[in-house]
């Protein structure tokens, strides 16, 4: 009853994905950077999905769920060390965030 | 065209440009609510999917958690003179030629392999159980040390926070 | 054939449909004199000051935090809950130690005061210290602190 084929998910997963990359890449604020990360996440739990509906296993949907787990910690701790680092250098900038630079 | 097509090609839509948004966008504001959309256009191809369970966690995991934190981020982290909510970019050439590189290589592997393309039967009833069974099963480990992750996460989290706050 | 989340969807897009015409329709049919002060912030009245882009308290982000983590929670309980009967004891134990574990979390934050709000602490008004001699008249005024009731943000 569902005809789409399962490359159409995948080619959607790709583009999100390669929409996340660049937005890291070319960002400079850093939750914005922390958006896309969400971004990529997102687009391969949708790949998970897929390949877990076409395969009926439940398998993808339990991987799924893992992901998001683990994307609500990185976004706890992630957003804490930002919102640290703007108390003390009073950006969020990430080019002007260069403590770490020799 | 059924209306399954047009579902799918619906929510596609919807991902896909408010994903462009959430690059593109030059307040954070605007990037922030238009990931909303997005997460909403894949919660509603996870039910295209026949995900239901996972759809509905979607929506509640990062509409309701994950992006009302993105927004407390937004609101904290910005001065109070406001101009700085809107940001810059740089290297979009070589990062936008980069990306496209890399997804052509990911839909050429897409579209050229054989996929097993034939949809199981679509869930008439919810997929939770299912879930359940397998989450007690194959996975208890991992269900325990999400919970330990949690834990963890919650813990530094409200450390870092925390400590920060009486710094200042 | 209509699934469940298929009348979900003709729901949503009704109420897409619905909103897009009411607002269309209403900008169509209203008269549009904006003047300086219709376009200004709101503000129960009184002129704005400065931006409405101030810095929330860090307090609202860790409150946010636990939420979040919470939420994470509830809905790994959820497959559990359904499925855990199967299973008798053994299931039953595997999630009460993942609440256990969750719940030392719990009392941790409660431990550390994260889950207490600062509230603001009203100070009463101090009364000025005055000395009246004997017909009345006003001989001195102990002077006092300026601020009387300020809002003490104890974070």
């Amino acid at each position: 009853m569902n005809l789409i084929p399962i490359e159409y998910y995948l080619i959607l997963s790709a583009f999100m994905f390669a929409v996340g990359v660049t937005g890291v890449l070319i960002r400079k604020n850093a939750i914005v950077v922390f958006m896309c990360i969400e971004l990529m996440l997102n687009s391969g739990n949708l790949a998970l999905v897929a390949f877990s509906s076409y395969m009926g296993s439940s398998a993808g949907q339990i991987f799924v769920f893992f992901v998001m787990t683990v994307a609500a910690a990185e976004a706890a701790v992630g957003l804490a060390i930002i919102i640290a680092i703007f108390r003390n250098k009073l950006t969020v900038n990430i080019d002007e965030i260069n403590i770490f630079k020799w | 065209m059924n209306i399954y097509d047009i579902v799918f090609y619906l929510f596609a839509a919807i991902t896909l440009a408010s994903a462009f948004v959430v690059v593109t966008a030059r307040n954070i504001i605007y990037s922030a609510f238009s990931l909303l959309f997005t997460f909403f256009g894949i919660a509603g191809l996870y039910v295209l999917l026949g995900a239901d369970f996972i759809a509905v966690v979607q929506l509640m995991v990062y509409v309701g958690g994950i992006l009302v934190l993105i927004l407390f981020g937004v609101m904290l982290t910005n001065k109070i003179t406001s101009v700085q909510i809107k940001t810059g970019t740089l290297q979009v050439i070589p990062a936008i030629l980069g990306t496209a590189l890399m997804a052509g290589v990911l839909i050429k592997i897409f579209t050229g392999t054989n996929w097993h393309s034939q949809m199981a039967q679509y869930p008439t009833k919810t997929t939770a159980y299912a879930l359940g069974h397998i989450l007690l099963t194959d996975y208890v480990l991992i269900f325990e040390l999400l919970g330990i992750l949690l834990l963890i996460a919650l813990i530094g989290a409200a450390t870092i926070a925390r400590k920060e706050e009486k710094a200042s | 054939m209509l699934t469940e989340f298929g009348k979900i969807f003709i729901f949503l897009l009704l109420a897409i449909f619905f909103v897009i015409v009411a607002v269309l329709f209403s900008k169509f049919i209203r008269p549009a004199r904006p003047t300086k002060e219709k376009l200004l912030t709101y503000e129960c009245g009184e002129n704005p000051e400065g931006s409405p882009w101030i810095k929330f308290n860090i307090r609202f982000y860790v409150v946010a935090l636990i939420f979040l983590i919470f939420d994470v929670e509830v809905v790994l309980l959820f497959p559990w809950a359904l499925s855990y009967k199967e299973f008798g004891l053994p299931g039953f134990l595997v999630g009460a130690i993942f609440l256990i574990v969750l719940g030392l979390g719990m009392a941790y934050e409660w431990r550390k005061g994260d889950l207490e709000w600062a509230r603001p602490v009203i100070q009463p008004p101090v009364l000025k210290k005055q000395t009246y001699s004997k017909d009345g008249i006003l001989v001195s005024e102990e002077k006092a602190k300026e601020s009387s009731a300020v809002l003490q943000d104890q974070v």
